[in-house]
């Protein structure tokens, strides 16, 4: 995360990470993010970024908006492999970063293949 | 059959409305995590990146990272600026590419 | 003695869930998984319904301008309903589980969708249901446990973290996240064999047919809601 965001400071609030509490598979997770922001030219959503703490790795998606966005929405489906955190940071046109964090937790389904098809 | 992909976009819509837009690919996002029954490791094949223009003018863009999960869903929004058409592109691992259009009338 | 025999009879008889009582599978995912069948338009499984209208266009609609209803009805005689899509195929079928059979037959299913199951238990369908029946009720494998002990007697408790549903086949074929990608009744059945550590008997086996039919008739009268999305 230090990564996308440098040295900036991220603040909570603006944004609204939605994601079930108790995940009825890590497989395919449906998520989505809001911000709340006017998408004017002047005041506007950049960037959209979505980690998750307990995966091999952090990164998930960055999506890239703008004023044409008319709103800051976004919807997918993600894979979480364990019970954590998901984080999701804007990046406001400002330079401002604010964040929403969720923490879920993940069950495996039972009767699974074991590899065989 | 092979990539296969699908975009939901309103077929009109009123001048500065804001549509949603929903688009579907079908991919497997082999996540380079996994190994076969041997233990050997399966290699990454991912879509890494999606597009999206609106007449040539790109209007939302997405990076995409193995965690995302397969048969990616993107749903996204967009100001209904004029009619035209809105071009829609996936790349990723192996040389994926795929590219889907829809026109939209803006009145 | 008969007093014993018929305490016996009434506790074989009471396991089977009362018809009021049914539910289908989507009643027991979480809100979100839920949402994922409900939207035509992201439930994953469109990509396979697409490619199947594609593949129904080329090889069926020459005989058929629909198949409404048919896939409520079936397995018909001991023939699966991809194995009757084979059948139609001729000289050349899709394997089972092939990406091919799979947009057909959830093409083909999806035509049903919102129409009553209708399996009958009568003199044409009794052997196979009876086989059927006999298979769910039985303990198989190495934890020894029959399909009824936990989709009769226990659905709606936790098994290893997930809730045990009633077992109903009013989706298939499903996307499942498990597979992250659509596959047929058989599958499932064949997973839950791997479960309970049985044999995993092969695509197309007659238990499997018998056991789909039978499902089928329990499910009698729920509806058809193909495409599903299950855990």
């Amino acid at each position: 995360m230090r990564k996308t965001v440098g040295g900036a400071q991220v603040r909570n609030g603006k944004v609204k990470l939605d994601l079930p509490p108790l995940i009825d598979n890590g497989n395919t997770v449906p998520l989505s993010v809001s911000v709340d922001s006017p998408m004017t030219a002047a005041d506007h959503v950049t960037a959209i970024h979505v980690f998750t703490e307990r995966n091999p790795q952090p990164y998930v998606m960055s999506a890239h908006l703008g004023p044409r966005a008319g709103r800051a929405r976004i919807s997918t489906r993600i894979r979480i492999a364990d019970t954590g955190r998901v984080i999701a940071i804007a990046q406001l046109s400002d330079g401002s970063y604010w964040s929403d964090t969720v923490s879920v937790v993940v069950t495996l389904s039972a009767c699974l293949e074991d590899g065989l098809i | 059959m092979a990539g296969r992909v699908v975009v939901t976009v309103p077929e009109s819509a009123k001048r500065g409305a804001v549509i949603e837009i929903r688009t579907l690919a079908g991919h497997v996002m082999e996540n380079g995590f996994r190994r076969t029954e041997r233990g050997v490791l399966i290699p990454r094949d991912i879509i890494s990146r999606f597009v999206c223009t609106y007449n040539g003018v790109e209007v939302f863009s997405a990076e995409l990272h193995p965690a995302m999960a397969a048969n990616p869903l993107i749903t996204f929004t967009t100001v209904a600026t004029e009619s035209g058409t809105l071009e829609f592109k996936w790349t990723g691992d192996n040389g994926y590419a795929v590219t889907e259009s829809a026109k939209i009338s803006v009145a | 003695m008969r007093v014993a025999l018929a305490a016996l009879a009434f506790l074989l008889l009471s396991a089977e869930i009362p018809l009021a009582d049914r539910r289908s599978g989507y009643e027991f995912m979480g809100r979100e998984t839920r949402a994922m069948q409900d939207d035509d338009a992201t439930n994953p499984a469109l990509l396979w319904v697409l490619d199947g209208e594609a593949l129904f266009k080329g090889n069926c609609s020459g005989c058929h301008a629909d198949l409404k209803g048919v896939a409520a009805r079936y397995p018909k005689a001991g023939v699966s309903l991809d194995q009757q899509i084979n059948r139609c195929l001729k000289t050349k079928p899709f394997p089972y589980e092939s990406r091919e059979l799979l947009a057909l037959t959830v093409y083909v299913a999806k035509q049903s969708r919102g129409m009553p199951i209708e399996m009958e238990w009568n003199e044409t369908n009794r052997p196979f249901l009876e086989a059927g029946k006999a298979f769910f009720n039985r303990r198989q494998g190495q934890l020894n446990l029959a399909c009824a002990q936990c989709h009769d007697d226990n659905w709606g408790k936790q098994l290893s973290g997930s809730t045990i549903p009633q077992a109903h086949p009013t989706g298939y074929p499903i996307y499942r996240l498990e597979w992250q990608g659509m596959g047929s009744l058989q599958r499932r059945f064949r997973n839950c064999l791997i479960g309970v550590r049985a044999e995993p008997y092969p695509y197309g086996a007659k238990e499997l047919v018998e056991l789909e039919m039978f499902l089928m008739w329990r499910a009698r009268g729920m509806k058809v809601e193909t495409p599903a999305v299950r855990p």
